[in-house]
């Protein structure tokens, strides 16, 4: 490997190092504005300038290539007060204003400005001042802030593919906008907030709610979707304030949705404190203990076999597992959480999870979407997808429509009759695919909906497994699952083994069979309510407790501990970050309570059991935040039936999809601009 | 000067003439296939041509999907550039040069006449409709300082009279003609004019 030289210590460096790079292996902090590791270099900050032996100047070390014996010093008084010229520079035009600005405390300019800046300031002329900008519900700004560093220029053109941010005007003049001030059409949007190393983009809903210093910081993980990306909770006593993303390379980058970051305000609306018992058709205030006993009795005068459970979309592993225990005592088998009836084989681990993971998606060379939207349905996802779209020029295709992706793909086929051409190898795409050595075909909740569902799975496992396309090393075939809890309840064999009755649930639902119905925070299940008795448990007064006749209040994510295991099937600890509101309590604690009532008096299960359960259920299971490890190839012939069928890309309400993001008033304004959008048809 | 707004009376369309178009084939074939956006100055200021001298939003966007590039992208080099013009100007459109040698040569006195003459302000259409004025940056006509440009002419070799008998020759519509107005043939010396190899005077 190449040596370089910094501060009189020689190191060894990768080939493609930038200088700045370079220092950071040698532990040496360079100052900096414009550079991202994640964003293409710009080198306009000029804030990382170094010394370099034999070059008259000093050099922006973002953008200079690292070289075999470079000699780079970074502590002597030419750099000192290069960075010193620099600094001055930058705030000749940036208003003093740190105590009213929301960036305070957390500021790069701040922080910067102490460490190599001067003491005071010579500029003395009238400092520029430029107009707010509208960017949208989500992003507050204050462009006289703005010291032009681009990143969310960068960020939105090639990691968000949303090339509407841009720098207008020139030299003093130049500012940055939005084409025409509209809002930014992306689910990453609010992404630039954490980019921005001033004040000029903050946060709308959080100005001006808190400082930094005043919030209690909690590491966890975001239960929106089931890409399970790391975030990071800060609280102001019992209130989220905000979330924010946690580096993770494995899964979301540094990069976070819109809805992961913004639902947090509907953890404050909408909020179920006390147990509800529907009388004379009014829900009433009741207490626990009344509650309780009216769901025993209940559940005393109904057979086992008329009792069914509902889980939803967020509710962790433990919570899951102390549920399907409280089950079993009911010697109810009756047990469902998929929202929709869609084909899942839970036989073994790789039929329903991720198998090439999200970092595995910057290797393959072809990918092939199978009726999903990964925009809307992982935006996270989507944005690795672009990413190796970008890098590799990875050809993307389609079959059903998915609408707006932020890349380009080709679209090679709206039915079922498509897959059975490729799986039979009657079309030139499945020569691509043959050819391909790392494809990726990932399929989507839609598609798995369907009648064909199961052939469409289980012919496209076959067809890889036989071409030595799923082998040790790579393993294409994935299910994109949509729900945070899916994947950990299909480990925990919710789904139990009666496979050609999996449907049966459904069925029962339909035809009326169940007498009373208990929705664990599920709140998307789509039924005609008759004449059952609904028990709703979980946070939000929302589309489960509209219709349930008793409601037990419950925690939400952030205000307990649990396990998530994401579409990749990595198993990932939510940490609790606050306290559940009013009498709510976290829902393995009511189970033991209720089971106790019917008549197990020495029944109790305490959280760590609990958990220590879950982690010896779950299959593959190799550690915390780890991948699952591989499950074994077998070729297992299972019989499946051909229907001709269109494949629909179900349209996924992207700001509404839990009952959290439907409290969130942050979420509905987004929601109310997208709608907007598409029915004035303003296109960019 | 400051940022360069829209102007907010946008017509609804814009499409390049049949002649024009034609025009804009020539231009692509001077770029990579790959690299076509490279195209857009050229074709901005076709668009600048063809539209009265100013650039309407409605081209801007015809010329980014021409060219398969963002809205944005087009916007932030039609702001950049100071020679195209984003809302109207008079069909007599004067740059007054007023960099140092032209300054040194009395260009202030140009932009008082024009202050009195077209408009009180930069950029604001004369009372009559056909005139409006600018300043500008070096023209590079330094030699032959202070001068204007109307329209595609120098005007060099200036003083408050003949800016003046300009100035009023192009509210009535009837421009005089380019060049010096002290008599200089392009940029020769005013006097003694000495064929090559002997000394100047």
């Amino acid at each position: 490997m190449p040596k370089i030289t910094i501060n009189g210590k020689e190191i060894e460096f990768e080939k493609g190092m930038t200088v700045l790079q370079a220092c950071e292996l040698a532990d040496v902090e360079i100052p900096r504005f414009c550079y991202h590791e994640k964003l293409s270099i710009a080198g306009n900050c000029r804030m990382c300038l170094v010394e370099m032996e034999k070059s008259p100047k000093p050099i922006a070390s973002c953008a200079m290539p690292a070289a075999e014996g470079m000699n780079i010093k970074t502590n002597t008084t030419l750099v000192e007060k290069a960075r010193k010229g620099v600094m001055e520079f930058l705030l000749a035009n940036h208003p003093l204003d740190c105590p009213v600005c929301d960036q305070g405390g957390e500021c790069d300019l701040q922080d910067q400005s102490l460490y190599y800046g001067v003491d005071k300031s010579r500029f003395v002329e009238n400092k520029r001042y430029v107009k707010e900008k509208y960017m949208g519900p989500l992003i507050k700004t204050q462009m006289t802030r703005c010291i032009h560093c681009t990143r969310c220029v960068r960020f939105a053109t090639e990691v968000a593919g949303v090339p509407e941010i841009g720098a207008i005007g020139r030299g003093e003049n130049m500012e940055i906008t939005t084409y025409l001030e509209k809002s930014m059409e992306s689910e990453l949007s609010a992404n630039v907030i954490d980019l921005c190393p001033v004040g000029a983009l903050t946060s709308k809903p959080y100005a001006f709610e808190a400082r930094p210093w005043e919030l209690k910081k909690t590491e966890s993980v975001d239960v929106m979707d089931a890409v399970g990306s790391n975030i990071r909770v800060d609280t102001y006593n019992w209130e989220v304030k905000r979330i924010l993303p946690r580096l993770n390379n494995e899964i979301n980058e540094e990069w976070i949705s819109d809805k992961t970051r913004y639902s947090c305000d509907g953890l404050l609306k909408q909020r179920l404190d006390v147990p509800y018992i529907k009388k004379n058709n009014k829900l009433q205030k009741s207490t626990w203990d009344e509650a309780i006993n009216l769901l025993v009795d209940k559940i005393h005068s109904v057979q086992p076999n008329e009792i069914a459970g509902h889980i939803g979309d967020m509710i962790n592993m433990e919570n899951a597992l102390s549920f399907k225990k409280f089950f079993e005592t009911l010697k109810s088998e009756n047990l469902e959480f998929r929202e929709k009836n869609f084909y899942i084989n839970s036989d073994e681990k790789m039929n329903y999870i991720f198998n090439s993971s999200i970092a595995g998606i910057e290797d393959a060379d072809l990918i092939l979407l199978v009726g999903t939207n990964p925009r809307h349905e992982a935006s996270i996802l989507n944005a690795r997808i672009r990413k190796t779209f970008v890098q590799k020029k990875v050809p993307i295709f389609s079959i059903g429509n998915p609408g707006e992706l932020n890349y380009k793909y080709e679209i090679i086929g709206d039915s079922t009759e498509d897959i059975k051409k490729i799986v039979n190898k009657e079309n030139d795409f499945s020569q691509k695919l043959l050819s391909a050595k790392k494809p990726i075909i990932i399929i989507g909740e839609s598609a798995l909906e369907l009648k064909s569902g199961r052939y469409i799975f289980e012919e496209f496992k076959k067809f890889l497994i036989k071409n030595n396309l799923i082998n040790e090393n790579w393993n294409g075939i994935n299910i994109l699952i949509q729900n945070a809890s899916t994947v950990g309840l299909l480990d925990l064999k919710i789904l139990q083994d009666k496979k050609e009755q999996s449907s049966s649930f459904f069925d029962n639902l339909k035809n009326r069979k169940f007498k009373l119905l208990y929705l664990l925070g599920s709140d998307n299940l789509e039924f005609q309510k008759n004449d059952e008795f609904i028990v709703y448990q979980g946070s939000h007064g929302d589309r489960g407790a509209e219709i349930a006749d008793l409601i037990l209040p419950s925690a939400t994510y952030t205000e307990q501990n649990g396990l998530y295991e994401n579409l990749e099937g990595r198993i990932q600890e939510c940490k609790k970050a606050s306290y559940p509101i009013g009498e709510a309590l976290e829902d393995w604690k009511i189970f033991n309570q209720i089971i106790k009532k019917i008549g197990f008096k020495d029944y109790k299960v305490n959280f760590d059991e609990l958990r220590k359960e879950v982690l010896e259920t779950a299959p593959n299971f190799s550690g915390l935040n780890e991948l699952p490890k591989k499950s074994v190839i077998k070729t297992n012939n299972i019989e499946t039936s051909f229907f001709s069928e269109k494949i629909f890309v179900r349209e996924l309400d992207y700001y509404y999809t839990n009952s959290i993001s439907r409290s969130s008033k942050t979420m509905s304004e987004c929601r109310q601009i997208r709608q907007k959008i598409k029915k004035d048809g303003t296109n960019n | 000067m400051s940022v360069k707004k829209v102007h907010d009376n946008q017509p609804k369309e814009f499409k390049f003439s049949d002649e024009n178009l034609k025009k804009v084939e020539e231009i692509l074939k001077r770029y990579p296939k790959k690299n076509k956006k490279s195209a857009v100055m050229p074709l901005l200021y076709l668009a600048q041509r063809q539209n009265n001298n100013w650039i309407p939003l409605a081209a801007m966007k015809h010329i980014a999907n021409y060219l398969a590039m963002p809205y944005i992208s087009v916007y932030e080099v039609a702001t950049f550039y100071t020679m195209y013009n984003l809302s109207p100007v008079g069909k007599h459109f004067v740059q007054v040069c007023t960099t140092t040698p032209c300054l040194l040569r009395g260009a202030d006195k140009i932009v008082k006449l024009c202050k009195e003459n077209i408009s009180p302000n930069e950029n604001e259409i004369s009372k009559k409709g056909n005139c409006s004025w600018m300043e500008v940056e070096c023209l590079g006509a330094c030699v032959s300082a202070p001068m204007i440009q109307i329209n595609d002419d120098y005007y060099e070799d200036l003083d408050e009279k003949s800016t003046k008998e300009i100035l009023t020759s192009l509210i009535n519509d009837k421009p005089l003609k380019p060049g010096s107005y002290r008599g200089r043939k392009n940029t020769s010396p005013e006097k003694n004019l000495i064929s090559n190899g002997e000394k100047h005077a």
